[in-house]
């Protein structure tokens, strides 16, 4: 708690209306710690974590469409043009590849660019920049040349937003050696990898979630500290079990605990594994998880084939293939652009009670 | 306003009462010539007329067609709220003029393509209202049977080719099927439309010049609502001259408040692009709703400038001020067509809302042209298998 005080006082020496906020709020659940946790929504814990790098780090900053006066079209950088001005953050026309290739050469001079996308569907325009431009960079360089971006912004799909508005970009990006991609589920998740993100010195596809912006989660102290950064290439663990080992992240970590509750019921211990980082990919953890298990399913919201399932899959059977009991399971988005209708969309995305099957089904027990 | 110049005919001084004496409303075919209100700016190119050729039939249509558009549009805002729309949902209203004056000087031969604000444009390609609303509720009826949604509304028997989500892009793919047009010798045209926020886009300038080299009919017609969702187009462009940032493309700079207007200027560049290539259309207009209806449009312009243009250049009431100086109609009569059209509208939602939700099987229909019995997969790959039909 006094690394916080003390923190606020470096940063400007005045008390700014977020961080007083942040330090008040780290005395009260100083005094309040013996009756309760904190709370912080994923959209204040991105925000917060840009805030605090950005106040870090002066080369730090952000650029994107409606980033400053608009506050953010998903309010993630809400209060950033006001608290920094705008040299810090600055607000581009609708022009992806444009202001990509304008990111990543900043990077190259050694600044830390924060790009947003408004949706990853739109990186598709700049994506020759992220893959030629920024991934492979300090590789052809021989290290001269190495690439501190984040690209961040809500991936996969929202509600209703139809075939071009959906698409789930993880498989893609993480099929690229020299980018690095995170997929963070609670508040905790953003943050830290945010934070991490921001602080690396390789490129760095952030694939935040639309839906997730809103929800709450519990937050630890040591979570709200500004120096908090979550390991890049890490997994957690985030229910333990014994029968089967469910992986997945983003959205679909919260689907995967309702659906281990549902499991529970019925006799089913099921491991929850959030990703965190999709690239690196923690196969240890995993793989450690299925040898413990003997039985994996694995899900992902975006489209099935070469996607991120089928690459753990492939690790599982390759590293794990005496431990498992039963056939690799996998549950991702239904094959076919997502269509708009809410009733084809539900089946176009993976439900719990798809996860519940898969994993029923692993353990011999479905009928 | 505009000063119309009437002729001998329809200079009436005495309003008879009597229903002989006045016009019937939809078979007069009396031609009219209407001045627009401003003049044209032209690019490397000599403006047309401000005199605009009509009639009488085309006068009283464009009000009531707009009219329609205006309450479809408002309508769907209700429905959004209501939670029966989902998703995405960019309103129109404002700007119906540029749709109505296009589809005034075209054919359906000729192409239209524009991006997601796009309910109005399919409407004046010929869609119906049912269609509109069955898509927007996500309905097998929907004119994309459900699939699509706002963003993705298409007529191909009308040539319009959508309906796109991805700002900038319509450009470059208007500009192929201008080339179709060309290869195949249709002497047509197409109308590509995009905004202010997309006229930075790098594709179009990509497109533009490819058209450029080889003479393709590709208009480019740039609604200028001068936002491109929060960022007003001086923050965005550094020429929003946007008409004429062809360069060497000739342009043209219209009220695209004044629907007759817009149909001179679609007239002019139909003519310039069968003959000399492409051209840029802009037109000057504006949205009353925001971006989306996640935009509540008034973080980043006053309620001043929205009530302003609403009074001053509102194009529905342009029209209105039309027909009743041309004698056309009495104010009652135009009431009671807002009326009747407030009532087609409310008959088409229930329609629409009484229609089902598409089949599950359509989950698989129409990722190929022919499946030829490909594999395809639900979210449960083993619980849930097609072939592609």
């Amino acid at each position: 708690m006094w690394g916080i005080l003390r923190r606020s006082a470096v940063d400007g020496g005045g008390f700014s209306a977020s961080s007083l906020r942040r330090t008040r709020s780290a005395l009260v659940s100083a005094r309040s710690y013996a009756s309760g946790s904190k709370e912080m929504t994923v959209r204040d814990a991105l925000n917060s974590a840009i805030d605090e790098e950005m106040s870090a780090d002066p080369k730090v900053f952000v650029m994107g469409e409606e980033v400053g006066q608009y506050q953010g079209a998903y309010k993630i950088t809400k209060g950033l043009l006001e608290k920094y001005g705008p040299e810090r953050v600055y607000d581009t026309p609708i022009t992806e590849a444009g202001f990509t290739g304008i990111g990543v050469g900043a990077a190259y001079a050694g600044l830390k660019p924060v790009v947003e996308f408004m949706t990853f569907n739109f990186s598709m325009q700049a994506i020759d920049h992220i893959i030629n431009s920024a991934a492979k960079s300090n590789y052809m360089s021989a290290g001269q040349i190495n690439v501190p971006i984040v690209f961040r912004g809500p991936n996969g799909a929202a509600a209703g937003v139809g075939a071009q508005h959906s698409q789930c970009y993880a498989a893609w990006y993480a099929s690229v050696p020299g980018l690095k991609v995170l997929a963070p589920y609670s508040a905790e998740d953003a943050r830290g990898l945010l934070k991490a993100a921001i602080r690396d010195p390789d490129p760095v596809v952030f694939l935040e979630n639309e839906l997730l912006y809103g929800e709450s989660f519990p937050i630890s102290e040591e979570a709200l500290d500004s120096s908090f950064c979550l390991p890049i290439g890490k997994a957690k663990i985030e229910r333990e079990g014994k029968d089967v080992t469910i992986t997945t992240f983003s959205k679909m970590v919260g689907f995967a605990l309702k659906a281990a509750e549902k499991l529970a019921e019925e006799g089913i211990s099921a491991e929850v594994i959030n990703l965190r980082s999709i690239r690196p990919l923690d196969r240890a953890t995993i793989n450690a998880s299925v040898r413990k298990t003997s039985r994996l399913v694995t899900v992902e919201e975006g489209f099935p084939q070469h996607g991120v399932c089928a690459e753990i899959c492939a690790s599982v059977v390759e590293e794990s293939f005496s431990y498992l009991d039963a056939p690799v399971e996998r549950i991702a988005g239904a094959d076919v652009p997502m269509p708009y209708a809410a009733n084809l969309e539900r089946l176009a995305l993976p439900q719990v009670e798809d996860i519940v099957r898969a994993a029923k089904r692993a353990c011999y027990r479905s009928k | 306003m505009a000063l119309s110049r009437l002729s001998s005919r329809s200079n009436i001084i005495s309003r008879p009462l009597s229903a002989a004496f006045r016009r019937s409303i939809s078979t007069d075919t009396t031609p009219i010539t209407i001045e627009t209100s401003l003049p044209f700016t032209a690019h490397l190119c000599d403006p047309p007329s401000r005199s605009v050729e009509s009639s009488t039939q085309e006068l009283l249509s464009f009000f009531r067609t707009m009219a329609l558009m205006r309450r479809m549009e408002i309508a769907a805002d209700s429905l959004y709220k209501a939670k029966l729309i989902r998703g995405f949902c960019h309103l129109y209203d404002g700007q119906e003029a540029v749709a109505i004056g296009m589809e005034a000087a075209i054919t359906k031969k000729d192409a239209i393509i524009t991006a997601y604000r796009d309910h109005c444009i399919f409407l004046g390609r010929g869609g119906s209202l049912y269609e509109v609303f069955a898509e927007l509720m996500g309905r097998q009826d929907g004119c994309s049977r459900g699939k699509g949604g706002s963003m993705h509304f298409y007529k191909k028997d009308s040539s319009f080719y959508g309906g796109h989500g991805i700002v900038g892009a319509q450009v470059p793919l208007g500009c192929g099927i201008a080339f179709a047009q060309k290869y195949s010798k249709e002497e047509a045209v197409t109308f590509a439309m995009y905004g202010d926020g997309a006229a930075n886009q790098g594709q179009l300038f990509e497109a533009l010049n490819i058209s450029a080299l080889w003479d393709l009919p590709s208009i480019l017609v740039c609604e200028n609502n001068h936002y491109g969702m929060g960022t007003a187009e001086w923050r965005a462009a550094k020429s929003p001259s946007y008409y004429k940032r062809g360069d060497y493309v000739p342009g043209l700079k219209v009220d695209g408040m004044d629907a007759f207007a817009v149909k001179q200027a679609c007239k002019f560049a139909k003519e310039h692009a069968l003959k000399n290539g492409p051209i840029i259309l802009e037109m000057d207009t504006y949205r009353y709703h925001g971006h989306s209806m996640s935009d509540p449009g008034s973080t980043y312009r006053t309620r001043d400038e929205i009530s302003g243009v609403r009074q001053e250049r509102d194009p529905i009431e342009r029209i209105k001020k039309l027909v009743l100086s041309h004698d056309l109609a009495t104010e009652k009569e135009l009431k009671d067509m807002e009326k009747e059209i407030r009532k087609e509208v409310d008959d088409a939602i229930a329609k629409a809302k009484d229609c089902p939700m598409p089949e599950p099987s359509e989950l698989f229909t129409n990722v190929y042209v022919k499946g030829f019995g490909t594999e395809s997969f639900g979210a449960d790959r083993k619980e849930v298998k097609a072939a592609l039909p």
